[in-house]
């Protein structure tokens, strides 16, 4: 039962208010991609041992879908954001590198 | 034998007499005294069979941790199998029935199986299960169906009369435990000003100190727990509940709490067990810790107890468990028990204490008492049957020869105590081997973590390792403030009670007695008394091969009983380190799981039953349907009409009246369970085209169409009409059900991908009620009603219009799930009834006719429609269904085409939908399967399709049936081979899904 805050309407959001929604920042492809860009848009996924982005949805609360940057392993919460973006916000970055040096995610460092 | 001593007993009140039943036996307790307490008051030694040997089994300890005082508590809607009769409070009339034994308590058959127990060892069941099938079917299975399963399942038409209840707390910090570390550590976090919870599984606050004795700020422990408990009360922040377990902590502070409010009020007001959904911000575990048993051989006799029970029965039941009690142990606490049992008047004939040297303080108090002690020696069995006669004395190196025997009806054994670490291990948190008390304890560096990154839980006192007084009130304190400081409070700065004892003497740790014990013996020292598992069990599974902790569980069965091994964890895991040759810490645990100790199914339920077991939707019409004797069908969160049976007619019957008269001449539905979205914006025709298959955008306002939605696997996920309302306006029908599913993926598109894009969307399902008006007669009765024009040329199939129907503001949609002549009729809920039975009236002359769903879906099925669910299952995407007229060649994009481009997709075999029918009239079973020739790799027979929805239908008096079949649309009229339930082959022709109507002729008028 893990808590979140809603970075929409600030409620403490108890795991029960919400629903997941799988890894975060996935790139959409499209009709025109190639066989290895799609595959990896609808297969691959990071699923880490320690620091991961995901989705996640206020659904019984305000509706709203946010990012949630949180270590799989320790369960610590580094931050929420908005999900209108493409990367997560240097803030968020910042509070993993200082806890998490060599943090490593996809492409970001 | 075991008995009430004449005065003592702290809990009891003697003016106060209990009468209650065990196996029928009429026996006498004390408000105030546990069952387990009762029944050593009346001498009942034997309390239960084991569950393997069927040995015979006594009450070992006084708690939570009891491995074999399980009994059958109650009777008829209120029997529970399987409460500990230690932790069961006793109360007037309650009964009582032992376990596991056949035909009686006293002699019992299945105790033949502890002659045969060199062949039933570790992995007995793994072993003779790879034998021959035969031998399963007529030997094992009967034996293991009759042998299975501990204690007996309550009835399975009784109900649970009690009730149950769920509650929520929020706390800054909750201590679970109410010993003297619990209490210390809530007025520590109390006095900092934070919010404090404090649960304690027991009635009784305080612990076990009261019975161990010391003082705490020279005071006895009692009149501290007291002077402690009015203190907390008085603090408004404080909140203190007895009789509530911790059950389990969870993520982020969570933790389940168990209260048994009434067990031993059965019948009163109120619930009788509560379940507790506490969300805390740090958790101080005052769990305290449990006396490991010694294994020496017959350590299982009734009568050999753990020390610290036989002195709690004492000191607070004022029960002797036998007049002549030998102590043994392996450390210093024991002792007390020694100590308690002569200042009780009764008879120590012998401390045997496996320690070469002996004990330090307590030893010489037990000596100046009389108490002749033993050190450096064992017990190498323990004498006696169904009770213990006496134990043989023998040296602790050495392979058990026999020194002298000591007569005595109980033994008092003490290994050393285990901090209870369950919770603390729940959520994460790692243990550390103390190698001073040989046990697991807390690691404080490595505790479970919360949101904010920091530890959230904190053990403390015996729970965290401490033995004395002194040292568990000071951590507890520690605990206490540490957990405010961490939420802001601000701790006094005042030093913890005093708390004074005994110094000890090390313990020495023993996990076999005597240090070398043959075969023989070791083959009758039990580890788990719950599941039968004795020390030669473990070796072999050792010499077997199994090296890690958690196969050797599973293999031998160690700590897999309900008690989760309270008892047998640190002994098993230490005799298996032992055959490895490997540090006890190295071997590591198994791991701990919720709930503590079992909680109950009504608990969990809470409220959640019967009716309310899940919410009913309900449709504006709801009522109506109900007072006309509608057969229901759950769909989704609602009920809907089945079919409306007429007064004795079957359902086979009123479906087919159903769709005669509306094919003849009108029926009605109520549809309003179909999902309803708006989808507004300057956008929305470009987010439509981007979530439906075809094009929503060239949709002119006033037109309706068809629709595809699939998801970016390409697989089709639902279907309904879009009716276009304005420029900006679009309203997406779903399927019933499908609404809030299809609402989230619209919102998670909308925000996560295109939230650039200017579009809002609105679920308005429930906002309307919604009628099918269908049928040859429909524009006749709408037209009764009056108000707006519904005439082909005004309202053209696939058309709407807002207007009036006999006075009730609508939204008219010229759209058809029957083939029929149709009018979907959208009107605001609260208007929904009124329509409907002016619907009625209006149509009475034409005998218009409610139907329900299994007409409707004859009907679709007849037009060869499809049904998202029963054509598809997730696997199957449009093209497969003919449906490629809906799917748009000119959109650059949508959801699912990139998809629906994979080589699998769009590979010439795949299974196309077709209908099928039988060659001999009747109804396919719904997804048999056509067979093919030949067998596929696992010698399986080859198929070539199958039934995805089959119906009798009455228009054509004949079974229908659709089905998906590879080139299907390629083969019509040839004959395929289905198979029914009982394997008897069924031909079928393939023919053209649309089986009514192919023209559209009907709906189009
Ligand atoms: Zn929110």
């Amino acid at each position: 039962m893990l808590i979140f805050e809603c970075p929409y309407c600030g409620v403490m959001a108890e795991e029960t208010e919400l629903t997941a929604g799988g890894e975060a920042h996935v790139k959409r492809f499209g009709p025109g991609s190639s066989d290895e860009d799609f595959e990896t848009y609808l297969f691959h996924r990071e699923n880490p041992k320690g620091v991961h982005f995901e989705r996640w949805r206020h659904a019984n609360g305000c509706g709203k879908w946010f990012l949630a940057a949180r270590c799989t392993n320790t369960l610590e919460v580094f931050g929420t954001y908005p999900a209108q973006t493409t990367r997560p916000p240097e803030p968020i970055l910042e509070a993993i590198r200082a806890k998490r040096p060599g943090f490593q995610w996809r492409d970001l460092a | 034998m075991s008995t009430r001593l004449v005065s003592g007993g702290r809990l009891i009140d003697r003016t106060k007499p209990i009468t209650f039943r065990f196996n029928g036996k009429r026996l006498k307790g004390h408000a105030g005294d546990t069952l387990a307490s009762a029944l050593l008051a009346s001498d009942q030694m034997l309390v239960g069979r084991s569950f393997k040997y069927h040995r015979p089994r006594g009450i070992v300890a006084s708690g939570a941790e009891e491995p074999n005082a399980l009994v059958g508590l109650g009777e008829g809607a209120r029997f529970e199998p399987n409460q500990r009769a230690t932790t069961t409070e006793l109360f007037e009339g309650l009964t009582a029935q032992s376990q596991n034994h056949w035909p009686s308590l006293d002699f019992d058959i299945g105790a033949v199986n502890t002659h045969f127990a060199r062949f039933l060892t570790a992995g007995f069941y793994y072993k003779m299960f790879i034998h021959p099938r035969p031998l399963w079917k007529h030997v094992y299975e009967p034996f293991i169906r009759q042998s299975a399963g501990l204690g007996k399942a309550p009835d399975a038409e009784t109900k649970d009369s009690d009730r149950y209840e769920h509650f929520y707390a929020f706390t800054d910090v909750l201590v679970i435990g109410g010993g003297v570390a619990g209490l210390q550590a809530a007025l520590a976090a109390g006095r900092s000003g934070a919010k404090v919870m404090l649960i304690e599984q027991t009635a009784h606050l305080g612990g076990r100190a009261p019975v161990d004795g010391g003082t705490i700020d020279g005071q006895e422990p009692g009149a501290w727990v007291d002077q402690t408990l009015a203190a907390l009360n008085a603090m408004p922040n404080v909140t203190i509940r007895a009789r509530t377990m911790g059950a389990g902590i969870y993520d982020h502070g969570y933790v389940l709490g168990y209260e048994r409010v009434a067990d031993e009020r059965p019948g009163t007001d109120g619930p009788r067990h509560r379940l507790w959904k506490i969300r805390a911000g740090r958790v101080i575990t005052a769990t305290g810790a449990i006396e490991r048993p010694i294994s020496f051989a017959g350590n299982d006799i009734p009568g050999v107890m753990l020390a610290g029970a036989v002195r709690d029965y004492v000191v607070n039941y004022g029960v002797s468990v036998g007049d002549r009690t030998v102590v043994v142990t392996n450390n210093d606490d024991a002792y007390r028990t020694a100590i308690v049992l002569a200042k009780a008047g009764l008879s120590v004939p012998c401390i045997i204490d496996a320690r070469p040297l002996g004990g330090g303080a307590l030893m010489e108090e037990a000596k100046a008492l009389g108490i002749r002690v033993e050190t450096g020696r064992g017990i190498a069995k323990v004498l006696g049957g169904k009770r213990v006669t006496g134990v043989v004395l023998c040296n602790m190196v050495g392979e058990g020869a026999l020194v002298e025997e000591i007569a005595c009806e109980a033994v008092a054994m003490s290994g050393g105590w285990s901090p209870v670490v369950h919770l603390w291990s729940h959520c994460g948190g790692k243990l550390t081997w103390d190698a001073d008390q040989a046990a697991f304890r807390p690691d404080a560096t490595r505790a479970p973590i919360g949101a904010d990154g920091q530890a959230n839980v904190l053990a403390a006192g015996a729970a965290n390792g401490f033995g004395r007084l002194q040292n568990v009130l000071q951590d507890a304190d520690v605990a206490g403030k540490m957990a405010a400081h961490a939420l802001g409070f601000d701790a006094p700065k005042d030093a913890p009670p005093m708390g004074e004892d005994a110094a000890v003497k090390p313990l020495m740790p023993v996990w076999l007695m005597p240090q070398s014990a043959h075969y023989g013996l070791r083959m009758k020292a039990w580890l788990d008394y719950q599941n039968d598992v004795k020390v030669s069990d473990v070796q072999l599974a050792a010499r077997e091969g199994y090296e890690s902790v958690e196969h050797t569980k599973r293999y031998t069965t160690l700590g897999m009983a309900t008690d989760q091994g309270k008892l047998s964890n640190i002994n098993g895991l230490a005799i298996l380190s032992d055959a490895l040759g490997e540090p006890i810490p190295q071997v590591g645990t198994t791991t701990f799981r919720p709930p503590y100790t079992p909680i109950s199914m009504g608990a969990i339920a809470g409220e959640a039953r019967g009716e309310i077991f899940q919410p009913l939707r309900r449709t504006p019409m709801h009522g109506w349907h109900e007072a006309h004797g509608a057969e229901w069908e759950p769909v989704g969160h609602w009920r809907r009409p089945y079919c409306f049976p007429k007064a004795g007619e079957d359902k086979h019957a009123a479906v087919a009246r159903e769709i005669n008269a509306t094919r003849q001449s009108i029926g009605m539905l109520d549809a309003s369970t179909l999902g309803k979205i708006i989808v507004k914006g300057p956008d929305a025709g470009k987010f439509l085209d981007m979530l439906y298959t075809n094009m929503m955008s060239t949709l002119a306002p006033g037109k309706c169409r068809y629709g595809l939605m699939c998801n970016e696997n390409g697989f089709l996920s639902d279907d309904g009409v879009v009716a276009r309302i304005d420029e900006d306006t679009f309203l997406c029908h779903t399927t019933t059900g499908g609404a809030d599913r299809i609402h989230a993926h619209m919102e998670d598109w909308l925000q996560c991908e295109w939230w650039d894009w200017k579009v809002y969307t609105a679920n308005v399902t429930e906002q309307f009620a919604q009628i099918a008006v269908v049928g040859p007669n429909a524009r006749k009765v709408l037209e009764k009603l009056g108000g707006m024009d519904v005439s082909k040329e005004a309202l053209p199939f696939m058309t709407w219009a807002d207007g009036t129907l006999g006075g009730i503001k609508a939204r008219v949609y010229r759209i058809s799930f029957s083939g029929e002549l149709s009018y979907e009729i959208a009107v605001p809920a609260n208007q929904g009834l009124a329509l409907w039975e002016a619907l009625i009236d209006a149509g009475a002359e034409f005998g218009i006719t409610p139907y329900g769903t299994e007409a409707l879906h004859v009907m679709r099925a007849e037009k060869g429609f499809i049904m998202i669910g029963d054509e598809t299952d997730g696997t199957v995407i449009p093209q497969d269904l003919g449906l490629g007229w809906a799917i748009s060649k000119k959109k650059a994009d949508y959801l699912g085409k990139r998809a629906q481009e994979r080589t699998h997709m769009t590979d010439p075999n795949r299974w196309q939908l077709v209908g099928l029918e039988t060659v001999d009239g009747s109804v396919l079973p719904d997804g048999a399967l056509a067979y093919a020739s030949g067998k596929n790799a696992n010698g399986q027979r080859n198929t070539q399709g199958r039934v995805t929805s089959t119906y009798h239908s009455p228009t054509l008096g004949r079974g229908i049936a659709m089905g998906l079949v590879l080139n299907g649309p390629d083969r019509m009229g040839e004959v395929l081979h289905f198979t029914n339930t009982e394997g008897e082959p069924i031909a079928a022709k393939i023919v053209s899904p649309v089986f009514y109507d192919p023209e559209g002729e009907k709906q189009n008028v």
